[in-house]
């Protein structure tokens, strides 16, 4: 069974569109990365399923629970840390967490084991009695995903978890997430491109309210892959590296694309796909005598990606 | 039993940010010199008047000072929530809309209880020395709870309409105020009009009670009251659905 499924979800807001037609599913203990620009929609796709507001049309289902018509059965399968972090500043970490607890529906000894089990596995056991509003930015997100990990939820939905962060606590947060995708389903959304590549099994591009594209990153990157890219350093008269480079076969372009630190000047070389050129290339530079600094395939980063995957949505 | 979670967070964070004790301290050293100066009139003045007219004034006098204060226990009920928006949190975990109201006014209610509790110290010492006659008393009392629970259902409504809290005061204070003194003047209106201002009038039913007279209509009135608030708000918190701004 699937552990969501998504079929064509729409939320207007007024005139205005939140989300068009969204569906897809997510299979069991996967982490799947939700990625868009800001204002794409995402938040509100996680706002659908987790309760807070219904679709304007459209359905889901977490675990075999409806959203709409068994809206309490479905949250009670859920955790969920929306973007803003929201914390009663003026509670211990403790008080907090055993307050979530109970709403969850934990109680008696079970809401101490609990909340002491969850403040173990995010790092907050030193903390608990610690007044949640003096806590750094990085302790008040892991106070957020100990919330929403209370119930032990088979779904997670994670909103923008490691917006703010510094790069030490990003990656202690990624890791964390990472330990607890092993037995359960999670939704992460992020602008942050690598974030997804680095921890999730599966990518859904979202984009002014519409899907994109769902699939794993590495077939995202072979499927906007065209030709392969090359990137030279060398030191000599620009105009003639680049006559060059274009006379050799299998080179389709060459342009030049900026400096570096020392002012060496770098060129941006597309080929044929299946021509193999560093070596011709290499010796071209060689032969005329001009001074080769550093010569290397390129791979598309997932910037690329999603920007071109949004261009061929627009051009549709 | 979902609000009993909700209400007992809510009287803790009363007592820990302090706004529980601001507020009952101020309402009772105003409501204990209304008191005391209404008692040395009475027996200045009218002594044999003391039985009913003591209280009566005394009632009159504490009504002001709720009107005044218990917008600054029910602001913060919905409104910080919202500011924290840890309103989406409760949204989105397994309880009711309805469950979330209730725990709040309850623990809201429960705040104001230990404060007119507090004020039967002023009969009893009174009691020391002079009779004191229980009947009028607990008509006195039960409408003054009445009339609080109707400031606050109208005050959890308003918190829930604004993130800000001083707005929310505000507005509460303003539409109290306005309930209160609408059939004021009864110059305004045809006198089919008035009767209908009279109704829906806070102040004409409330004096019933001071008076030591418990009257059905009036207990229906504030009860009506409160339910139609809090009806207000569950809409106000539901708007979320069909808005899908929080």
């Amino acid at each position: 069974m699937n552990a969501i499924e998504v079929k064509h979800l729409t939320k207007l807001y007024g005139p205005a569109r939140g989300i068009e037609d969204v569906s897809f599913t997510v299979k069991k203990g996967e982490i799947m990365g939700f990625l868009g620009p800001n204002g794409s929609g995402k938040t509100t796709t996680m706002r659908i399923l987790t309760g807070f507001f219904p679709p304007s049309s459209g359905s889901a289902r977490i675990c075999g629970s409806d959203i709409i018509k068994d809206s309490i059965e479905a949250r009670r399968k859920i955790g969920y840390l929306p973007e803003s972090v929201p914390l009663y500043l003026d509670m211990p970490v403790f008080a907090y967490l055993r307050f979530f607890a109970e709403i969850k529906g934990i109680t008696g000894k079970q809401k101490k084991t609990k909340a002491d089990e969850v403040m173990q596995k995010c790092g907050l056991t030193d903390v608990s009695h610690r007044i949640i509003g003096r806590l750094s930015k990085g302790y008040r997100q892991r106070v957020g995903i100990a919330q929403s990990l209370l119930n032990d939820p088979e779904v997670l939905i994670l909103d923008e978890p490691t917006i703010g962060l510094d790069p030490k606590q990003i990656i202690e947060i990624r890791n964390l997430i990472k330990g607890l995708g092993d037995n359960r389903t999670v939704i992460l959304s992020t602008h942050i491109l690598p974030e997804v590549s680095m921890t999730c099994d599966r990518v859904i591009i979202i984009h002014e309210g519409r899907l994109i594209a769902v699939d794993t990153p590495t077939n995202l990157m072979n499927r906007v892959l065209q030709a392969p890219r090359v990137m030279v350093k060398a030191e000599g008269p620009s105009e003639k590296i680049v006559s060059a480079l274009v006379s050799i076969s299998g080179v389709v372009s060459v342009a030049k694309n900026g400096f570096d630190a020392d002012g060496v000047d770098l060129y941006q070389i597309e080929t044929d796909e299946n021509a193999y050129v560093i070596n011709d290339i290499a010796r071209s530079i060689y032969k005329n005598s001009w001074k080769l600094k550093e010569i290397r395939p390129v791979d598309m980063t997932l910037e690329e990606i999603f920007i071109k995957l949004v261009t061929e949505e627009k051009g549709r | 039993m979902n609000f009993l979670v909700i209400a007992k967070r809510e009287v803790k964070a009363y007592f820990t940010s302090l706004t529980a004790y601001a507020v009952m301290a101020i309402f009772l050293v105003i409501s204990g010199y209304f008191f005391y100066t209404n008692l040395v009139l009475f027996v200045l003045m009218v002594g044999t008047y003391v039985k009913l007219g003591l209280w009566q004034h005394t009632f009159y006098d504490m009504r002001f000072i709720l009107l005044l204060l218990l917008p600054l226990l029910t602001m913060r009920l919905f409104s910080e929530e919202k500011k924290l928006g840890t309103i989406e949190l409760l949204f989105t975990n397994p309880i009711h809309d309805m469950e979330i109201l209730a725990g709040k006014y309850i623990a809201c209610l429960f705040v104001f209880c230990i404060m007119l509790l507090l004020t039967i110290l002023y009969p009893i010492l009174l009691a020391v020395v002079f009779s004191v006659e229980t009947g009028p008393l607990i008509a006195c009392y039960l409408g003054l709870f009445l009339l609080g629970s109707s400031f606050i259902a109208c005050g959890t409504f308003i918190s829930s309409l604004t993130e800000n809290q001083v707005v929310a005061a505000i507005t509460t204070v303003g539409v109290l105020v306005f309930l209160w003194f609408i059939d004021w003047n009864e110059g305004i209106a045809e006198s089919a009009g008035v009767t209908i201002l009279h109704q829906l009038s806070l102040s004409e039913h409330f004096f019933n009670f001071i008076k030591g007279v418990i009257d059905i209509d009036d207990v229906v009135y504030y009860l009506s009251f409160i339910s139609f608030f809090l009806f207000l708000t569950i809409g106000s918190l539901e708007s979320r659905k069909w808005r899908g701004k929080k």
